[in-house]
């Protein structure tokens, strides 16, 4: 793994959380703030889509699908996929010290074990060669 | 068991599968093509955006990530988050693994399960 591809694993977290961070401001504060946006008022949900708050997060939401669709081109899914939690972590210490939410033991011990699982997972090698794929198809099959 | 359980653990699977057929078509369109920057080096970032959109599997998987999406938002609409958000997560995590294993041929080697099942863990412990 070069800098570059852990830079990668890095954008898919920040634009992640940022982009559901922001979009989920947007969704709460919709143009008529007493109904909301929801599925059942599909009317605020169009004209949410002009909110700035969506626009921002749905432009990281983007740009978190083109870094997730990079790292899977040169990493396993059951690489990405643990590698890239730490999204949740960051969230949940966004809460804690920006909007400042109580965050309980219960909680901590997630992030504890979320954080074991990366480091776990990312000490592994990241890449299933395709000889080693082709070989396990034929074992298979026989 | 009522039938409000029945319609919400429905829901929830459905999530995780959508979810998971989504993921793993995703990341065997992009095995398919190839490592993004040597074919970045080769055909250039156009080349790169219409190998991925002429993908039928990435197209499927887009397909299935937007039943998941909204069907996240059925179940949301129905049961609690604090059950929907994490259930759908942390399953997600493990069902992903067999289907690498099974659809992907990936080396899911010991590290790799238990990476997975202490994030699930930790992901259902984030939401209490």
């Amino acid at each position: 793994m070069t800098s570059r591809k852990y830079l990668v694993l890095a954008l898919i977290v920040v634009f992640a959380s940022s982009g559901n961070t922001l979009l989920s401001v947007g969704m709460r504060h919709g143009p008529d703030q007493k109904q909301g946006v929801s599925v059942h008022h599909l009317g605020q949900l169009i004209l949410s889509f002009a909110n700035p708050w969506v626009i921002c997060g749905t432009l990281l939401l983007i740009g978190f699908l083109t870094m997730y669709m990079t790292a899977l081109s040169w990493a396993d899914l059951t690489y990405v996929l643990p590698a890239t939690s730490l999204g949740y972590v960051a969230v949940a210490l966004i809460g804690r010290f920006v909007l400042k939410e109580h965050i309980t033991p219960l909680r901590w011990a997630g992030i504890a074990l979320i954080t074991v699982g990366v480091g776990f997972v990312t000490r592994g090698r990241s890449h299933t060669p395709q000889k080693e794929r082709m070989e396990e198809a034929e074992r298979r099959s026989q | 068991m009522s039938i409000q359980t029945i319609y919400t653990w429905t829901l929830i699977a459905l999530v995780v599968l959508a979810s998971t057929a989504g993921d793993t078509l995703s990341a065997q369109a992009m095995q398919k093509i190839g490592d993004f920057g040597e074919l970045r080096r080769r055909i250039g970032i156009r080349g790169v955006v219409v190998a991925v959109f002429r993908s039928p599997r990435f197209l499927l998987a887009v397909a299935f990530m937007a039943v998941s999406f909204f069907t996240l938002m059925m179940a949301l609409s129905w049961a609690d988050v604090s059950l929907v958000v994490p259930a759908t997560s942390a399953l997600t995590f493990l069902t992903n693994a067999f289907s690498a294993r099974i659809f992907l041929y990936e080396h899911v080697d010991r590290r790799r399960w238990i990476a997975a099942m202490f994030v699930a863990a930790g992901v259902a412990l984030l939401s209490k």
